[in-house]
């Protein structure tokens, strides 16, 4: 910025756009420190049970030993909750965005960002009283009659407080996400290209298949990889509806457990060293969603470029 | 019905193999009579009903269409009943959760001092009594609601300024530098932070500060400013960029610094925005309770200090009750004052949705045109 004799006159007001710019700069700079603070008091707090002998942790056999079964327990809910919850979602994002009759469309976004806004712990209890119960008798079923598949394999928890369950409660608690996402990519689906396949005596289905979908592929894989972020850093679901233990194999059977709910459940009453084994914990799970999301937006950002030269 | 096509398909060559208009209600109709039907040999419920009938449904909807319409009308067909069947699925669980808390929270929340009394001094004694039928249910929420109303107050005192000025850095004076670049992207990471890890932070940070087990409200409330920054940047952002430029060329014009600008001008067209987004993130975090319960434990009694002593709120309130029963044998009671807190945390929450709303109607600049 070149100083003219018109900006420079007058030394009033000017220290205030100095304060004002300082101060607009600082606050950004603290978003910045305070990410970098998260990694760097994680890692200080984490270091205690990093370095401490095996038979100190938990288990007694070191903390990557630990650690090893909650990281996959982990990735098996948000598995099990992304399998149920991308083609449903993807399916309530095409419905708003070019089924539901115009005048709708708005009102029905909003009532699926209702499901977002109902609080974890309200989805946790719900899951534990209701969805847990009511499920139960299915995995009865399942045991009896797909019990040669190891994922299904009996006999079934009599509680229906499994993994699956909560992959489940975690699936209601993404679609959201994933379908607000998507359906932001379909709206910006060229209309000429929409209009063109339909002038071409495309059904509506073959009009999505050929110019709405390639075009918000991108879109949907990032939407799927927040909604992986959310899902594996949630821990209300998890923590109040799976009844934990040791790793297994079988979905339907209680067992397994996950970063998020280990550490709620036993970090209120931790002290010493198993303080630091539950925030190097926390530590792994940092790293986990934070590559996640990092890759979630580079393809988001890559695919704003791309769209923009068209 | 082959005698009701054959006149049609004799009147026009355009209309040559479709189906009639009423087709899906004729579809749906017996759909429901067969679903009725098979459900009453294996014992009728309503949501079997609804699935078998759906199924149904598509099937023979589909199957009709391949037979007069061809194959691509039928898959067409397929995909609007799957992409509509798959809106419905997604309504069940929102209806489901929302019954669910009404059906068991009202009777906790018209428990005289529900709302006024804290759990201090009831244990699981009076639990049990309550449990025989000897004895109102005692305790109520009043130390949680509290604690919820100061975490987040607090938290909203340092997210909000914090967030707005990063907002207005980033669309006044970032101008796509680096810096600010940098900043976009690491708050839309920061967007994606678990919860509980922006608790363990906070724990970390003043266990490393103050010393090993503090747990207050203010811990919660940096927890919760962890979350909320990032909401917030990101509404105000958008708001701020959709001020028109010629708002700010004009004020240049008459000679106003950028910083009267901002303040005076830019700021008060985007206000409704900004505070619907505030409100929004105020929803976002007040219901969020994993980084409460690791960092300000949880409290039977009232705590009026967000700086000294553990704090309860309405999320760990629920936790707790569910998890932790007062009266371990008896956990009826408990139970019924957790589903009072999540009735209460959800009209709060439908409250601030709402608020939202209202606030950018109301406050939405006037164009006097």
């Amino acid at each position: 910025m070149t100083t003219t004799s018109l900006t420079s006159s007058r030394g009033a007001g000017r220290a205030g756009d100095k304060v004002f710019s300082g101060a607009t700069l600082a606050a950004g700079c603290l978003i910045l420190a305070v990410l970098f603070g998260v990694a760097l008091f994680l890692v200080i707090q984490a270091i205690p049970a990093l370095t401490a002998p095996a038979a100190d942790i938990q288990g007694g056999k070191g903390f990557f030993a630990y650690i090893w079964p909650i990281v996959v327990g982990t990735l098996i809910a948000a598995v099990i909750a992304l399998v149920i919850a991308t083609p449903i979602a993807i399916g309530v994002a095409l419905f708003i965005s070019h089924y539901a009759p115009r005048r709708l469309a708005s009102g029905l976004g909003y009532v699926v960002d209702l499901l977002a806004a109902i609080p974890s712990v309200i989805y946790g209890a719900w899951g534990a009283a209701f969805l847990a119960k009511e499920i139960a008798p299915a995995y009865d079923w399942l045991a009896a009659n797909m019990g040669w598949l190891p994922i299904f394999h009996g006999p079934a928890s009599a509680t229906g407080k499994t993994i699956l369950t909560a992959g489940i409660v975690l699936s209601v608690m993404v679609l959201p996400i994933i379908t607000s996402l998507s359906r932001e990519i379909f709206l910006q689906t060229p209309k000429l290209h929409e209009e063109a396949a339909l002038a071409l005596g495309a059904t509506r289905w073959e009009m999505i298949k050929m110019a709405v979908l390639p075009f918000a592929r991108p879109g949907i894989i990032s939407a799927v990889m927040l909604g992986l972020g959310r899902a594996l850093g949630e821990t209300m679901a998890v923590a109040l509806v799976l009844s934990s233990g040791a790793l297994t194999a079988s979905l339907i059977q209680s067992g397994n457990q996950t970063i998020a709910a280990e550490i709620a459940l036993n970090f209120p009453e931790a002290s010493g060293l198993k303080v630091s084994t539950l925030i190097a914990a926390g530590l792994v799970l940092f790293v986990i969603t934070l590559a996640v999301n990092m890759v979630a937006r580079w393809i988001i950002s890559r695919h704003k470029e791309f769209s923009g030269a068209n | 019905m082959t005698s009701t096509l054959t006149p049609a398909r004799k009147r026009s060559a355009l209309t040559k193999g479709q189906l009639p208009k009423f087709a899906p209600y004729v579809v749906l109709a017996v759909a429901l009579v067969l679903g009725a039907a098979i459900l009453a040999l294996i014992g009728f419920n309503a949501f079997g009903w609804g699935i078998v009938s759906a199924i149904l449904f598509a099937a023979g909807l589909v199957g009709w269409s391949a037979a007069v319409e061809g194959s691509r009308k039928a898959k067409d067909k397929l995909a609007t009943c799957l992409v509509v069947g798959s809106f419905l699925v997604a309504l069940l669980p929102l209806i489901s959760v929302i019954w669910t808390v009404l059906v068991n929270g009202i009777p906790g929340i018209i428990t005289p001092g529900f709302l006024g009394t804290s759990m201090n001094g009831v244990t699981g004694v009076y639990d049990n009594r309550a449990a025989e039928g000897s004895g109102p249910v005692l305790g109520g929420i009043y130390h949680a609601l509290l604690g919820t109303v100061q975490i987040t107050l607090l938290a909203t005192v340092i997210s909000v300024p914090v967030g707005l000025l990063t907002a207005i850095y980033l669309v006044e004076y970032g101008n796509d530098r680096p810096l600010a670049r940098a900043i976009t992207f690491f708050v839309d990471v920061m967007t994606g932070i678990p919860s509980i890890v922006a608790g363990l932070f906070a724990a970390a940070f003043f266990f490393a500060v103050v010393g090993p087990g503090t747990k207050t409200g203010a811990v919660a409330a940096v927890a919760l400013s962890v979350l909320m920054i990032p909401v917030v940047v990101r509404s105000s952002e958008e708001m701020l960029k959709i001020v028109p430029n010629e708002l700010r060329e004009a004020a240049y014009a008459l000679g106003v610094r950028k910083w009267r600008t901002i303040l005076k001008v830019v700021i008060p067209t985007a206000i409704s925005g900004i505070a619907s987004g505030v409100t929004l993130a105020i929803a976002r975090v007040i219901g969020e309770t994993a980084p409460i319960l690791v960092t300000a434990g949880f409290a039977t009694s009232i705590n009026n200090n967000v700086f000294g002593g553990w704090m309860a709120s309405l999320p760990t309130f629920i936790y707790t009750q569910i998890l932790n029963p007062t009266s371990p044998s008896n956990p009826d009671p408990s139970s019924q004052r957790a589903w009072g807190a999540a009735l209460v945390l959800i009209i709060l929450v439908m409250l601030l949705n709402l608020g939202a709303r209202l606030i950018a109607r109301i406050f939405a600049p006037k164009t006097g045109r």
